[in-house]
């Protein structure tokens, strides 16, 4: 119990794809301007990252394993394709702001990395365990670093306005958003800001 | 002085080790070698082989930068209203830059202390420079609120994250510049911003010189108003202490007779500032472009390239190390200066920028030199 516990909640915070491992970096940069569209990515990622690990893991018997690259790009490439479509009928708005990142999780190291390193080695239901800690973990750091983006960037979360018209300049008042978070350096620094507080807590020190 | 030194020893021992108040040891380790020269060595980078401490050569820093300062504070007076006397015109200046610095030293004071007691380091004797530049590169209209989140952003992610002074890889002062640029550009670049008064906008000469395409940059300049005289003194708009290349020439020889700063590092910029002007003047003909029609003097005494080179670039932490090393940092840095000014219209200024490109590129600087000297011995030796 203790492992299948371990299997989910470990991607989380001690082994998180983004903040300890590094990856998925570069979507992590470009969708997190806005909380809405980091939420609607971090929802696709745990559809296809679910999704792939159930298959790989499922057909891990008969996949041979000289090919088992291309057999996992095939399965992944089809779960994005699908999510793709289904954003594209149902989010218009935010699947054009995605643009190119939904595709783009086909190369998204997350995925692969976890039906090669877990799902081709691990039970079904292990590996379904597996997919959704490491897609919540991506999903938790690209909601925290989109809050940090858009709150101080835009002053407003998921649209709504959090800080009151009246403290801006152009209402009398004296604050100015900030513009250094819509750009990607932005990013970086709330990223290392969360990786710096992590470790701290984790008490993780470098090898 | 000998009753303060009576009561420094006599507090001591609640600070050092096992007294009641350890954790501040900082604090009082910080006080007591303001007053008086300790009697310890430096353990850490920047090293310089002289009688003084750390504390002492930034003090120089600081004098050095005083001519700057007085007539920053008031050449901001003179931007507001030229026609006010001379003393008004200080008062004015003074209202506006003193509570910059002060919010400068205080803010980035408290993250100082704080690290220090945190991490049980001595409060870095760097601050007293990096909270003195970063006000002096600003606007003089610039909200306090915003110094103090570029202070904060230079001392913690510019300076404490890499483990404090003498591990940071930029100038603290430059980060917490860039930062408040780049995070509000409506404060820091544009006609409006380098005026105290409100109804007042001025193009600083750099803006003026790129204004009209197709144009003549040095007649462009000279119909401002602007003439080679006022901007070499300084009576131009611009950011706080920067724009008097006199003042910063009198704080240079400071700093080079006490050798404090790598004259090397200044004349490489020079150097570096020069041909790439007249690079660019050669090509002016070719191109719409009126920057590149501007002679290398004007790039000299226009914008903060003189203060930049003397009192940023020659940083003892994040310039190069080796003498060789040096005359290519500050060449890369005042080619690029010219280049960013030159060849981005959407930077009129470009030696904040080129320093902080220099201060990336001097550690692989050092190691080509460090490199190249070593294959030489080898091939000395190797002759024997």
């Amino acid at each position: 119990m203790k492992k299948t516990l371990d299997t989910f909640a470990g991607p989380l915070s001690r082994s998180n794809p983004i903040t300890t491992q590094v990856l998925g970096i570069c979507s992590a940069l470009a969708v997190t301007v806005k909380m809405d569209t980091a939420l609607v990515m971090s929802g696709a990622l745990v559809f296809v990252l679910v999704g792939s690990n159930v298959i790989v893991s499922a057909l891990r018997e008969v996949i041979p394993s000289r090919v088992r690259i291309i057999v996992m790009l095939t399965i992944i490439a089809t779960l994005v394709i699908f999510i793709d479509e289904l954003l594209k009928a149902y989010l218009y708005d935010i699947s054009k702001q995605l643009s190119i990142f939904v595709g783009l999780i086909i190369t998204n190291c997350i995925v692969l990395g976890r039906a090669e390193a877990f799902a081709l080695k691990n039970t079904v239901w292990e590996s379904s365990l597996d997919g959704l800690g490491n897609a919540m973990g991506y999903g938790l750091i690209l909601l925290l670093v989109s809050a940090a983006r858009e709150l101080f960037g835009s002053g407003s979360l998921f649209g709504f306005q959090i800080i009151p018209d009246f403290l801006y300049v152009e209402h009398g008042g004296w604050y100015v958003n900030n513009g250094l978070m819509l750009l990607a350096p932005g990013a970086f620094i709330i990223l290392g800001l969360l990786i710096w507080l992590q470790r701290t807590i984790n008490g993780y020190t470098e090898e | 002085m000998g009753a303060l030194r009576t009561f420094l020893d006599r507090i001591e021992p609640h600070f050092s080790k096992g007294g009641k108040w350890e954790r501040l040891f900082p604090l009082y380790e910080m006080v007591d070698t303001i007053f008086y020269v300790p009697g310890t060595a430096t353990a850490v980078a920047p090293h310089v082989r002289d009688a003084v401490d750390m504390k002492r050569s930034m003090f120089t820093v600081i004098i050095a930068l005083m001519p700057a300062l007085v007539f920053g504070i008031y050449n901001t007076g003179y931007q507001a209203d030229p026609g006010a006397g001379f003393l008004q015109n200080v008062m004015t200046g003074g209202s506006a830059v003193v509570p910059l610095i002060l919010v400068s030293y205080i803010v980035g004071g408290l993250w100082e202390v704080l690290f220090a007691v945190i991490r049980r380091h001595e409060v870095n004797e760097g601050f007293l420079v990096t909270g003195l530049l970063l006000p002096m590169t600003l606007p003089p209209d610039i909200p306090l609120w915003m110094v103090a989140m570029g202070i904060s952003f230079g001392i913690v992610i510019g300076k404490e994250v890499t483990g404090g002074t003498g591990y940071n890889i930029f100038n603290p002062a430059l980060i917490a510049r860039a930062f408040i640029f780049f995070a509000y550009p409506a404060e820091m670049s544009g006609d409006p911003v380098w005026t105290l008064a409100d109804d007042l906008t001025a193009a600083t000469p750099l803006a003026v010189a790129a204004s009209v395409p197709g144009d003549d940059a040095v007649s462009l300049v000279a119909a401002a108003g602007y003439t080679l005289k006022d901007m070499f003194v300084g009576l131009i708009p611009g950011s706080v202490a920067g724009t008097s290349t006199l003042a910063v020439l009198a704080g240079a020889v400071v700093l080079i007779v006490s050798r404090i700063a790598n004259w090397r590092i200044m004349a490489g910029g020079l150097i570096g500032l020069v041909t790439a002007a007249i690079l660019a003047n050669l090509l002016a003909p070719a191109s719409e472009n009126t920057m590149l029609s501007l002679s290398p003097l004007y790039h000299g005494v226009m914008g903060g390239f003189a203060f930049g080179i003397v009192f940023m670039a020659t940083d003892p932490v994040s310039a190069a190390q080796t003498d060789k090393g040096r005359w290519i940092y500050g060449i890369l840095i005042g080619a690029l200066c010219v280049m960013i000014r030159v060849l981005n219209q959407a930077f009129a200024e470009g030696i904040m920028l080129s320093i902080l490109l220099g201060n990336a590129f001097a550690p692989m600087i050092d190691y080509f030199v460090l490199r190249q000297n070593i294959a030489k011995r080898q091939k000395a030796y190797a002759k024997q």
